[in-house]
Formats: structure tokens, C-alpha cells, sequence
């Protein structure tokens, strides 16, 4: 006997979808459906959940080759739009990484720095089909004699372009506050002295990892929606947690789990890979990312029915604890509260604003359910899934 | 306390006088000056936000004009390029107005012009620099 009522494989969600006959809801159209008809009903109905997030993800960049030239040279150092990328690799191959500010940019210097351009913009530029000028400098070898190179590359003329992000969608985010005497601007936005805002970023009920919070249909070669085009999840991101603080319904209550992900940049738009500038901390990129989760029994059913008012996480101050390693925090609210408007720290009302995009991250949900009732996308069973508890 | 946005232009026959310095010190002004352009003998644009007691921006501003300067105040010239907005709600935590405010329950992010005193604190906020300062629609500031 099977511990399921419902047992879908991922075959026969696939041939549903070929088929034409595949139900796909959002995340946040399934809260509504498990909440009326229960997780078992929910799992019979409902094959496949999307779900979607839009924000700023720093640790993004791509790999690109750039083509020989003739005489041949060996990049050394190169500059995408005066923004320097890592060319420690091949001969014509290179990283450029996000948040990499451009060459003479005047950084924080006049503090709180604009980081008006960086290597998150020069991604930008290359999705929306902009030319990006191209600094390339060599010492010269016999088989590489070439020492300078500079011309302009368009997207569409590179050889190969691939989006690498090492860290992107983070399940749960902490709730930054400031309780210092003085206004502080950092990668969580500008936050006024004395607790006075709130800024969180995560989309909740409709976030990826929200929705399968121990992993068990993400992993290694899961298909995603990756900057407008298809992606793969490729490995567990960089600080990938899975042992943080959780609740009863699975949920992380810390930052937690993270997804490496990779995809072609040659399919991505530029409404959905964005080039951002964080006052007083750098240039990033808001990465779109929606994830696909199959609805293989009512375990999933449950998880994916998750909502705002069953997520919460904790309230940290940037000022001095978040910066000094001090493990504390002054409450906890839920994504319902964060999402209303207000939140209480302290006994005191502060009102909230958010840096993650739910509108964003909800027509994500929905491109990735149109994609999937056309039968252009199918889902991937992962060959290994992500470390769990 | 008051905070706005002026266009300042100077003629040509002031630009050497320490005019700026006189509003600090005879009108308890204090100011940020977000561009100037100013060539020696010719005339010089400057857009700057004077922070300080409302009947002290006004006798400030009657200062400069005194002095030839011409004020032009940037009220209502604050435009959201909604090609480069992505609706994320960051702007919504800073903006003192409630001009941009974020709609529930769908969360998405509303420009109420008819809201906005032209303060200028949402233009650095916005990680999409979608906030734009622009002059009678043609000089565009933000680029
Ligand atoms: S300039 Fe920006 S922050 Fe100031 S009132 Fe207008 S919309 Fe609000
Ligand atoms: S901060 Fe900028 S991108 Fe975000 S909602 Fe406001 S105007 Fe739009």
C-alpha cells in the first residue's frame, strides 16, 4: 500500500501536458484550491504549480566567448562597456559578474554612491540587443601574438553567451530595519534611523522554494523560466541552508535554501534580466525565475497551497547586528503583515515597503503556466535534488 | 521643514558672486545640487533642492531673484518610465507623499502625480532608476 492516495509520475504529468490536458494553476491560485477541496482532492485535480519571483539576485553573471581574432590574442584583462570582466579562463572566454562596478566609477566615495552602471546593466544591454563595446588587452605569446583589441559585440554576434548564476532564489529573506541614529543605504534599500521603515524581499506565497520547502522536485537538471527564456537548475546555490529554523508547515522561517541556475542567454529579454543600482552598496541584477513543481501527490498539494500568512520570517537590523554577525532578531511577522503595509518592531507601528516585485513574480507564474498548457514546456525530473535537513 | 527642487538660471553677470553661500548663511538654507552647469562668462543652469523652513526657502528664493537669478520650480516634473519600472514597491517605502503607494491586494505599485511635491528623494531610491527629474519634458536629468 502506497502512504499516497494520489501517485503521479513525472511521465504521466509530461504526457498530460503533450496531451493538451494538463491542469496548471499558479501558487497563488492553489492556496485557494487546497484551502476548498483539501490537499488530496487539490492533488487529483491540479498537475503542475508555477511559481515566480523577480528581484535583485547578486550573485548572477554570465560566461561569454567572444570570438579569435586575427592575429590571435590571449584576453588578460577585458572591460565589457568599461565594466571589467574575469578573464582568467581561455584564451577568448570570460566571466562578467554582476555587481562589478564600471572602471571609474566614484564607488561610495561621495557616500551614499549611485552605481548608475555595472556589469548587471552591460547584461541588460546585451539581452535588449544593444551593442556593448568590447576592451580586450594581451602580453602576447607566440601562438597568441595579438596585445589590443576594442570593437563593438551585439548579443546575436557573440559565439556563445551563457547565464551562470551561482546564488539566485533565496527561500525567505530576513526583514531589515536600522535601530542606529543615523539613515543607512544597503543592498536591503535605504533605511531611516530609529526603526523607522521596514524593507523585505521575498514573493511569498508565490516564491519557488516557498512552495517545495525540502526540496523534494528540485534539483540538479530541473527545467525552469530563467530571464524570459528556458533554464536549468544546475546545482544548489552557495549558501544553501536547508538546516535552517523551519515551521510546522515546512516553510523556512531564515534565509535557507538556494538554486544555481544556467541558461542561454541568447533566449533572455531584458523585462526580465535588469540591470539595478542598490544607493550606497553597487550595481545587480533582478533575475526572473520562475519554477515548475508537480503536483505528484497531496504532500505536494500541501506544500504548494502554502500562503502569505503561513510564511514568516524575521525582523534584523542592518545597522550593527546584520554587519557584526550578531545573531538576533526583534520578532518575527508574517508575509501577510509584510505585505499589508505595517509591521510592529518593538511595539512600534513601521510601516513596510518591498525590493522583490509581486507583480513581477505573478506573471511569471503565469507565463510559465501559458507555456506549459501550450506544450512548449515540460517538466524535468531532477537527476539529484537538492541537500535537504 | 521643506524640501524641493528649483532650476536655477544665472546670468552671465553673476556667476562669479557667492550667491549660494548667501543663502546658507542669510537664510538658514541648506541645499544639495543634483547638476550645474556653469561656464565661465556665460550663463550658468543649476538644479537644486533647498531644505529649510518654508518662509526661509521663500525669502531665499526671493533673494535669487534680486540677484537676477530666474527660478523655475521642478514641482509636478517628476515622470515614472514605466519601460523601466518593474513594479517592485521599494520607492513606496520613501516617498513622504503617498504619491507612489502600492494597490492590495495585487500589490502593484501606483503613480498619483497629482501627489507629488517634486521631492526627489524616490529618484536615487529606485533600483531601476525609473524615476525620472525632467525640465518642461526636455532636459532629462537622470541620463
Ligand atoms: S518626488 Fe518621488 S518621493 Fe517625492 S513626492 Fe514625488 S513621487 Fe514621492
Ligand atoms: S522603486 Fe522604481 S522600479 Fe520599484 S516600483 Fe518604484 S519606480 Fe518602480
Amino acid at each position: 500500500m502506497s502512504e499516497y492516495k494520489v501517485q503521479k509520475t513525472y511521465e504521466e504529468i509530461n504526457a498530460r501536458i503533450r496531451a493538451g490536458q494538463a491542469v496548471v494553476v499558479t501558487a497563488e491560485e492553489m492556496v485557494g484550491i487546497v484551502k476548498k477541496n483539501g490537499p488530496v482532492e487539490a492533488a487529483r485535480k491540479v498537475d503542475v504549480v508555477t511559481t515566480g519571483t523577480f528581484s535583485p539576485m547578486c550573485s548572477s553573471g554570465a560566461f561569454v566567448n567572444f570570438g579569435h581574432a586575427n592575429p590571435t590574442l590571449k584576453a588578460w584583462k577585458v572591460w565589457l562597456n568599461n565594466v571589467p570582466a574575469y578573464a582568467g579562463l581561455a584564451a577568448v572566454d570570460v566571466y562578467i559578474g554582476a555587481t562589478e562596478p564600471t572602471e571609474e566609477d566614484p564607488l561610495n566615495k561621495v557616500f551614499p554612491g549611485e552605481f548608475l552602471y555595472g556589469g548587471g546593466h552591460v547584461l541588460e544591454d546585451l539581452v535588449a540587443g544593444r551593442k556593448v563595446r568590447l576592451k580586450a588587452i594581451g602580453y602576447g605569446t607566440d601562438c597568441y601574438p595579438n596585445k589590443s583589441l576594442e570593437k563593438e559585440v551585439t548579443l546575436a554576434e557573440l559565439p556563445y553567451a551563457l547565464l551562470v548564476n551561482p546564488r539566485n532564489c533565496y527561500q525567505n529573506y530576513n526583514c531589515a530595519v536600522n535601530l542606529s541614529e543615523r539613515t543607512i543605504y544597503c543592498y536591503m534599500g535605504t533605511l531611516k534611523p530609529h526603526g523607522r521603515n521596514a524593507t523585505y524581499c521575498s514573493a511569498g506565497e508565490l516564491s519557488p522554494l516557498m512552495n517545495d520547502p525540502f526540496y523534494k522536485t528540485i534539483g540538479l537538471g530541473t527545467r525552469i523560466f530563467l530571464g524570459g527564456g528556458v533554464g536549468y537548475v544546475t546545482w544548489h546555490g552557495s549558501q544553501h541552508n536547508p538546516r535552517a529554523l523551519r515551521s510546522e508547515n515546512g516553510t523556512t522561517r531564515r534565509p535557507a535554501g538556494t538554486l544555481m541556475v544556467q541558461g542561454d542567454l541568447k533566449q533572455m529579454s531584458p523585462r526580465w534580466l535588469k540591470g539595478v543600482s542598490m544607493q550606497g552598496y553597487g550595481s545587480s541584477l533582478a533575475v526572473g525565475i520562475g519554477v515548475p513543481i508537480p503536483i505528484l501527490n497531496e504532500e505536494m498539494a500541501t506544500y504548494t497551497g502554502v500562503s502569505d500568512a503561513e510564511i514568516f520570517t524575521q525582523i534584523v537590523d542592518y545597522a550593527y547586528d546584520y554587519s557584526h554577525g550578531v545573531a538576533r532578531n526583534y520578532g518575527e511577522v508574517s508575509y501577510a503583515q509584510l505585505k499589508s503595509g505595517q509591521i510592529e518592531v518593538n511595539g512600534k507601528v513601521v510601516p513596510t515597503a518591498p525590493l522583490s516585485s509581486v507583480v513581477r513574480a505573478r506573471e511569471i507564474a503565469l507565463t510559465l503556466k501559458e507555456w506549459i498548457e501550450a506544450g512548449r514546456f515540460l517538466l524535468e525530473k531532477p537527476i539529484q535534488t537538492l541537500p535537504g535537513e | 521643514m521643506n524640501t524641493r527642487l528649483y532650476v536655477l538660471k544665472f546670468p552671465k553677470e553673476v556667476i562669479d558672486q557667492p550667491i549660494i553661500c548667501n543663502l546658507v548663511k542669510k537664510y538658514d538654507l541648506q541645499f544639495n545640487i543634483l547638476k550645474a552647469t556653469i561656464l565661465m562668462q556665460q550663463e550658468g543652469v543649476m538644479v537644486i533642492e533647498f531644505v529649510g523652513h518654508k518662509t526661509n526657502v521663500k525669502k531665499g528664493l526671493a533673494y535669487l531673484g534680486e540677484m537676477g537669478v530666474t527660478v523655475q520650480s521642478l514641482a509636478g516634473n517628476i515622470r515614472r518610465d514605466d519601460e523601466k519600472c518593474y513594479q517592485c514597491g521599494a520607492c513606496t517605502g520613501i516617498c513622504p507623499t503617498g504619491a507612489l503607494s502600492l494597490h492590495r491586494p495585487d500589490m502593484a505599485v501606483v503613480f498619483d502625480e497629482d501627489k507629488c511635491t517634486a521631492c526627489g528623494l524616490c529618484v536615487s531610491v529606485c533600483p531601476a532608476r525609473a524615476m525620472e527629474v525632467s525640465l518642461n519634458g526636455n532636459i532629462d536629468l537622470a541620463a
